[in-house]
């Protein structure tokens, strides 16, 4: 019930959030620039040249009129061209969505499967050698820039050692798409040579996003874990001779990850905002990449699309976290 | 197994059973690592439980009593707690010597089981009581143990679930099939303690040890859950220690009680002989100072003694009227005044003396 | 005067946290005394193209970048750009987000509500892609992305004053006040702040860490103040081209920033230990 309750309260408040951001967009692209147009055709473009790119636009029209074309734009799945290539918008953030995704769930996969384990290991045996050293490492990963450390791999495994690929997503055409994910792809195409070549590739930006992500999760499992060790239950557990191993990876862990799942969209968060530099710096075919692009060529209009697709993926994110959470924690569901 | 039997469990003062000593606890010793220095909880602590004896630890909030529990189930916080020194002897085998995992494997939870203080936060709210019971038959199911035919997988768990359903029923739980499939918190306080005594009769232990089985509920509902639990235990001929404030349970429910001061236990006697003829100025101080029978420990003069500095010697003497020199300096040995009547004092109050 | 004096007490013994504060105070130092500890303060400005991409030496000690201009005395005046930025960014997102939350969570009603869907809009994308897109709309200056990180992170204060405003509010001695007639404007500086102070300095010095962090970011997008300033996040930009070589080039400026967040970050995490009796309680058990 609570959790019908909240996941229909969430679902409400989508689209007026998204409306709200794109508002926020709008206003920063349309509002404060003194003329995009004039900018995007170049200094030499001529006075009508100029007009003429702004009718083609629709930036002649009166700015609430803008607005209007712009929402139901969007409320079609429409986000404007792109006023460097006159692209759709849409159509460009969609081809390049998989890339991110493959990157940042191989990233969430990477992190959630070290990190937890790390942070219950750390927990039960708390102020071992392990848990400084994971202390550390946390306290390192939380701290470190994302672009820096991705400079450092690149420096240290790409350029130095050539064990991994300097940047890019595949090397020649890779498997046909199929979901757009290449290991996945090369998996159902059987293509052994796509998929080592595939993974040697998002070896080092997924490693350069796990560290800030697995960082959080050790930590908020630690957290978790140490509460439920100290909470009446646990003693419970054990006074009633419960095998210590059951103790900790079921009972202590269900409980400790409960909180945890609490933090992937906080995760997520990390991981988008991570795979903008990320993906720059190693010329990762997805969104962030794209981003940095329309950045370089004050393509106003391609950001906000930018904006407003990682909004809609990110409110996405939280939203299925919540229903997540809803399920695997019986006092939320019931 | 019997399950119908007659309400008058509150008379109970001879010493019917206890003969045989089922555990035997002596000169234990635990310390605690406290932010102020080491807090010597437990000094020099006897107890012995017979064989079906239902026995009383009495004292006021922080003499130790929750400490010895966990102390003799093993239970201790491993950072900060130190046994000092002493033994505890189960069925003539000493615990303290035992390794951990066969501690958790051969006696926590089959030959000794344990009723929690708090029955809202000792189920693990995650996941059903049902799953919970299970896997604790999992691991102490009875029919596990050596001297039991052996059983299939199966057909055990069948056993089990028939076993854990009619004892759900007997500790007044009405519809025990539904109950199992719900979340702690799906559960009354009541509901959840008195599964808990069931879950402790599961393993078919020798001793149950009790921490304030009570506290956390109701008072209404207080006397119902002791009484079934004292109706179970003679049932199944299973020994309890039962941990409390309230002298007034004491009596009620209790065969033998014993009375522990700041970390010391001073006097331990039959309910009878310990209500009636108490030896200890202690224990004579605790029920002149009851306003009546039902009043839990409250108010006499003088303040609880610190454990980081305790008072040397008897730890009673700064508060006590008779107290001498001699006591300052060394702790009484047990003087033994009548049938298992032992008192921890230089000038105790002798029979017939009052 | 007793508080401060017990937290100094618990700085001490708490280590780590001392550490993040001889950090911070570190950084506040080499940012003012920047033009005396600098070897060759003259580059922040001028190249000496015949020198460029040198190695560390006794001369450079970080070696000389692609203008042989000297790394160290380049990364002591960065911390100014890195300062200034931080302090005026997350000053202003608590003057706008404190008054908010409070107001927001005093009154009930449809415009708290309304505030707090605006901060939720806020909160809904990642901070730099949001940052990203005010940085580039305005053009890339150390004005514009102070504004940026402004107008993205103040929701986090907004948030946290609103909640914590809201649990004061049942307080008793809240309650007494509102009681005894005193003005809500008067109930809220005098008692409702000073009760969230602390939470608030927790969150503020562990919101320097990651404001630094989205600020080199911009940096490195090159939406930071423009060239030639010593901006770490465009170091390590201009250092990309001439990597592997020039290892040095892209090592100190991030070595610089990774210092200061952590500092930052362990003294919050000290401040949080020693200020939130909450998890001061669970800190007992864990030791
Ligand atoms: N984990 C611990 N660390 C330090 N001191 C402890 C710890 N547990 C208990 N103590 C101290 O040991 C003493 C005895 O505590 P204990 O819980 O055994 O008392 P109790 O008789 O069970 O009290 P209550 O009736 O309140 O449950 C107290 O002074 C308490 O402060
Ligand atoms: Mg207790």
């Amino acid at each position: 019930m609570k959790l019908l309750v909240l996941v229909l309260n969430r679902t409400f408040w989508f689209f007026p959030t998204l409306l709200g951001l794109l508002v926020i967009t709008f206003t920063i692209s349309h509002v404060i620039p003194a003329d995009p147009v004039a900018f995007v055709a170049g200094d030499n473009a001529t006075t009508e040249q100029v007009e003429a790119l702004r009718k083609q636009l629709g930036l002649d029209q009166p700015m609430h009129v803008q607005l209007y074309r712009y929402v139901l734009g969007v409320a079609q799945g429409d986000l404007g061209v792109s006023l460097y290539t006159l692209r759709p918008i849409a159509e460009d953030i969609a081809s390049r969505l998989p890339a991110t995704l493959e990157l940042t769930l191989f990233a969430v996969l990477l992190s959630t499967l070290t990190g937890i384990p790390l942070g219950v290991l750390s927990a039960v045996h708390r102020n071992s050698v392990l848990d400084h050293v994971l202390r550390v490492f946390t306290v390192s990963g939380l701290a470190i820039a994302s672009f820096w450390l991705a400079i450092l791999l690149q420096l240290l495994f790409a350029m130095r050692l050539g064990w991994t690929p300097l940047q890019g997503r595949i090397d020649g055409f890779g498997p046909d798409t199929v979901t757009g994910f290449m290991i996945v792809d090369s998996l159902i195409a059987w293509d052994l040579e796509s998929l080592g070549d595939a993974l040697a590739h998002i070896v080092l930006p997924a490693l350069t996003l796990t560290f800030p992500a697995m960082a959080t999760i050790v930590r908020f499992t630690r957290a978790g874990v140490l509460d439920a060790i100290n909470s009446n239950y646990v003693l419970y557990e054990q006074a009633m001779g419960f095998p210590r191993r059951a103790i900790v990876w079921k009972y202590v862990l269900r409980n400790a990850l409960i909180g945890t799942v609490t933090q992937i969209g906080l995760i997520f968060g990390i991981l988008i905002a991570g795979a903008v530099v990320v993906e720059a710096v190693f010329d990762w075919p997805g969104l962030g990449l794209y981003a940095v692009q329309s950045i370089l060529q004050s393509d106003y209009n391609a950001i906000m699309g930018f904006t407003l697709a990682s909004g809609a993926l990110f409110i996405v994110i939280n939203l299925l976290v919540d229903i997540i959470h809803g399920f695997i924690d019986p006092r939320e569901s019931r | 197994m019997t399950t119908e039997h007659g309400p008058s469990v509150t008379t109970t003062t001879t010493p019917r059973r206890g003969t045989r000593a089922l555990l035997e606890v002596r000169d234990l010793e635990v310390s605690f690592a406290t932010d102020g220095g080491v807090a010597r909880v437990l000094d020099r602590v006897d107890l012995r439980i017979g064989e079906g004896e239902i026995v009383g630890l009495v004292g006021e909030s922080g003499c130790g009593k929750t400490t010895l529990a966990r102390a003799i189930l093993g239970v201790l916080p491993t950072n900060s707690a130190r046994v000092g020194g002493g033994s505890i002897h189960f069925q003539g085998e000493s615990l303290l010597d035992k390794e951990p995992d066969t501690l958790a494997r051969e006696v926590r939870g089959r030959e000794i089981t344990f009723v929690p203080q708090d029955p809202f936060g000792s189920f693990n709210p995650v996941f059903t009581v049902g799953a919970q019971i299970r896997d604790l038959m999992r691991w102490k199911s009875p029919a596990l143990r050596g001297d039991r035919p052996p059983m299939g997988r199966r057909e055990r768990q069948r056993a089990d679930h028939a076993r854990v359903v009619e004892l759900l029923r007997t500790v007044q739980i009405p519809q025990p099939e539904q109950a199992l499939a719900k979340y702690p918190h799906e559960l009354s306080g009541g509901q959840r303690q008195r599964i808990m005594i069931a879950m402790a009769l599961l393993p078919e232990p020798k001793l149950i040890i009790a921490d304030e089985p009570t506290t956390a509920l109701d008072v209404t509902i207080q006397a119902q859950i002791l009484k079934l639990l004292r109706r179970l235990a003679e049932d199944h001929g299973v020994a309890v220690l039962f941990t409390t404030h309230d002298l007034g349970t004491a009596y009620e429910i209790c065969d033998r009680v014993t009375v522990m001061y700041a970390g010391q236990e001073m006097e331990s006697a039959t309910s009878e002989a310990f209500f009636n003829h108490p030896a200890h100025p202690y224990t004579r101080k605790l029920l002149d100072s009851l306003p009546s029978r039902d009043r839990g420990l409250r108010g006499i003069p003088g303040e609880i003694p610190a454990l980081v500095k305790p008072p040397p010697g008897c730890r009673f003497h700064p508060r006590c009227d008779r107290a001498t020199e001699r006591c300052a300096r060394e702790r009484p040995s047990t003087e033994t005044l009548g049938h298992a009547h032992g008192v921890r004092c230089f000038h105790p109050t002798r029979p017939g003396a009052s | 005067m007793d508080t401060l004096r017990f937290l100094l007490r618990k700085l001490v013994e708490d280590r780590v946290a001392l550490l993040g504060a001889v950090i911070i105070v570190a950084l506040v130092l080499v940012a003012v005394l920047a033009p005396w500890m600098a070897t060759h303060p003259e580059d922040v400005s001028e190249f000496h193209p015949q020198i460029r991409l040198q190695g560390p030496s006794a001369e450079n000690f970080f070696g000389t970048d692609r203008m042989g201009s000297d790394i160290y005395s380049r990364i002591l005046y960065g911390a100014r750009i890195t300062i200034t930025i931080a302090v005026i960014a997350i000053g202003a997102s608590v003057l706008i987000g404190v008054p908010i939350g409070l107001v927001a969570g005093w009154y009930h009603g449809w415009f708290s509500d309304a505030l707090m869907r605006v901060s939720d809009v806020f909160l809904s994308v990642p901070q730099i892609v949001l940052a990203i897109a005010i940085a580039q709309t305005l053009g890339p200056s150390i004005e514009n992305v102070i504004l940026a990180l402004s107008a993205t992170y103040w929701p986090f204060w907004a948030r946290l004053v609103y909640a914590e405003t809201r649990s004061l509010k049942n307080e008793v001695f809240i309650e007494a006040c509102i009681a005894l007639g005193a003005s809500p404007l008067r109930v809220m500086t005098l008692h409702v702040l000073p009760n969230i102070a602390s939470s608030l300095i927790v969150r503020t010095t562990i919101g320097m860490g990651g404001t630094i962090l989205t600020a080199a970011a911009l940096g490195f997008l090159g939406l930071g103040p423009p060239a030639p300033s010593p901006e770490w996040g465009r170091m390590i930009s201009e250092s990309r081209e001439f990597l592997p070589e020039a290892w040095w080039y892209a090592t100190a400026p991030g070595l610089a920033i990774f210092l200061v967040v952590m500092g930052f970050n362990l003294f919050g995490d000290g401040l949080r230990d020693i200020l939130d009796p909450r998890i001061r309680r669970s800190r007992r058990h864990d030791d």
